[in-house]
C-alpha cells in the first residue's frame, strides 16, 4: 500500500518513464487523444499524449477541486468516495480515475473513442500505476535516511532568492 | 504537502490566504497576478459567484526563481471568506504548506476575524496540522482605513502567541520585520511566547502584498530545508 501520510513527496525520471509508458499504452489502445496526471493537491505531476491547448496547472488544479468536491458529495450519500468520473460533452469528453488516493489520470478523448473502451482498460491501467507508485514509496522508504535533501544547507540560497 | 518533481526539476508548494469575507484575500492575488512577470505565473482562476464574491477558491501559479537548480513553484489559493462556505474553505485547505491569514483591520471586523482565525485552527485540525508549526503569517489589511483598529490591539486578538514546539527554539528571536519587537519572546514569568510574523496592508494598493508572500514562501522553503 502507498503511504498517504507522507508530509512530502517525490519522485524521479525512472518512475515518471514508468507511468508514462503505462499511459502512452493505454491512449494507444482506446485510441484517446490525450492524459494528464495530477496528485490530489493539485499539483502537475505529467502530462501524455497530443500537447494540451490549455494551461495544464490550471487543469490539474480544477480537476483536484472537481474530485475532492465530489468525495464529499459521496460521503453525504453515504459512499466513501468516487473512485471514477465522467464529464461529456458534445465533442469532447473527459474521464478522471483516481490512483491510490495519490493521484488521479484525466483521460481526453472526442466522439470516435467508445465511453466503454475506456472505462474498461481504466481498470488494470490504475492497477498498474498503482504499482507503480508502490514500487516508489518502497524505494523511498528503503533509501529513506540516505537520499539527500536537496535543499538540506541551503537556508542562505533562500535568503537570496527573496532579496528582490 | 510539498512535491519534488525530479524530472521536471520543480518543487511545488501550496500557499492558503485565509481570513473572513471581503478582506481583501482575492484582491491580495490580483496584485500579485498584476505585477508579476507574466512569464512567470499562470492564468488568474477565479470561481466565483455573479457578484464577485469567491464561492470556492481563486488560484494563481507564480514562480519564484530557482534554487540548486530546481524552479521553486507556489500555488496561491484563497478561500471564500463567507461563514457558509466551510465544506469549501477545508477542501482547499488539504495539504497545504503554509498559510497567510488577511485579516480585516477595521474595528467593526474584529469579529468576523476572530471566527475566521478560530474556524482556520478547527479545519487544520481536522487534517492533523496544528497552525503553530506550519509556515504562517498574518496580514492587517485595510490600514488606510479611518476605521482600522490599531496594531496592538489586534495583535492581542488575532496573534496572542503560543508556547514554542520545542525548546531549542525557547530563545529570544527579533522580528526581521519590525525593529525593536521579537517573534520569541520571554514574558516577565518566565513564560516563553512565540508569534506569527505580520505585516500591515493595503492590498488595493498593493502595499505589504509581497512582503506578505516573500515572507511566508521563505517559510515553507526553509521548512523543507
Amino acid at each position: 500500500m502507498t503511504n498517504p501520510g507522507a508530509a512530502t513527496w517525490s519522485f524521479d525520471e525512472e518512475d515518471l518513464a514508468a507511468l508514462t509508458q503505462t499511459v502512452d499504452r493505454f491512449l494507444a489502445d482506446t485510441g484517446a487523444h490525450s492524459a494528464l496526471i495530477a496528485d490530489r493537491a493539485g499539483q502537475l505531476v505529467a502530462t501524455m499524449g497530443r500537447p494540451l491547448s490549455f494551461d495544464p496547472t490550471v487543469f490539474a488544479t480544477l480537476t483536484a477541486a472537481d474530485f475532492s468536491a465530489n468525495d464529499q458529495l459521496a460521503r453525504l450519500i453515504g459512499e466513501t468516495d468516487f473512485t471514477t468520473l465522467f464529464h461529456q460533452g458534445e465533442k469532447e469528453s473527459m474521464y478522471v480515475a483516481d490512483v491510490a488516493r495519490r493521484l488521479i489520470l484525466v483521460t481526453l478523448f472526442d466522439n470516435a473513442t467508445p465511453i466503454g473502451l475506456v472505462r474498461l482498460k481504466m481498470k488494470p491501467v490504475v492497477e498498474e500505476l498503482t504499482a507503480h507508485l508502490d514500487r516508489a514509496y518502497t524505494r523511498a522508504r528503503e533509501l529513506g535516511t540516505t537520499q539527500p535533501n536537496i535543499l538540506a544547507g541551503a537556508g542562505d540560497e533562500i535568503d537570496e532568492l527573496f532579496n528582490w | 504537502m510539498s512535491m519534488i518533481n525530479y524530472a521536471a526539476r520543480e518543487i511545488n508548494c501550496k500557499i492558503v490566504y485565509y481570513g473572513p469575507g471581503l478582506g481583501g484575500k482575492t484582491t491580495n492575488l490580483e496584485h500579485i497576478y498584476g505585477k508579476v512577470k507574466p512569464d512567470t505565473r499562470g492564468k488568474l482562476i477565479s470561481l466565483a459567484t455573479e457578484t464577485e464574491r469567491t464561492l470556492f477558491f481563486d488560484f494563481l501559479p507564480v514562480d519564484l526563481g530557482t534554487i540548486r537548480g530546481f524552479n521553486t513553484r507556489f500555488h496561491l489559493y484563497t478561500v471564500p471568506g463567507q461563514v457558509y462556505y466551510n465544506a469549501s474553505r477545508k477542501l482547499i485547505l488539504k495539504n497545504v504548506d503554509g498559510v497567510v491569514f488577511v485579516a480585516d483591520s477595521q474595528v467593526e471586523r474584529m469579529e468576523a476575524n476572530l471566527e475566521s482565525m478560530q474556524n482556520l485552527y478547527d479545519n487544520l485540525a481536522e487534517y492533523g496540522y496544528d497552525v503553530t508549526r506550519i509556515p504562517f503569517v498574518i496580514q492587517y489589511n485595510k490600514r488606510d482605513l479611518p476605521n482600522a483598529a490599531p496594531i496592538t490591539d489586534l495583535q492581542a486578538a488575532l496573534n496572542p502567541g503560543w508556547e514554542p514546539a520545542d525548546v531549542q527554539r525557547a530563545r529570544i528571536t527579533p522580528d526581521p520585520y519590525h525593529a525593536g519587537e521579537n517573534l520569541v519572546d520571554q514574558l516577565s514569568s518566565g513564560e516563553w511566547v512565540e508569534k506569527a510574523p505580520y505585516f500591515e496592508a493595503v492590498a488595493i494598493n498593493g502595499d505589504g502584498v509581497f512582503d506578505t508572500l516573500k515572507a511566508v514562501s521563505k517559510l515553507v522553503l526553509k521548512a523543507l530545508a
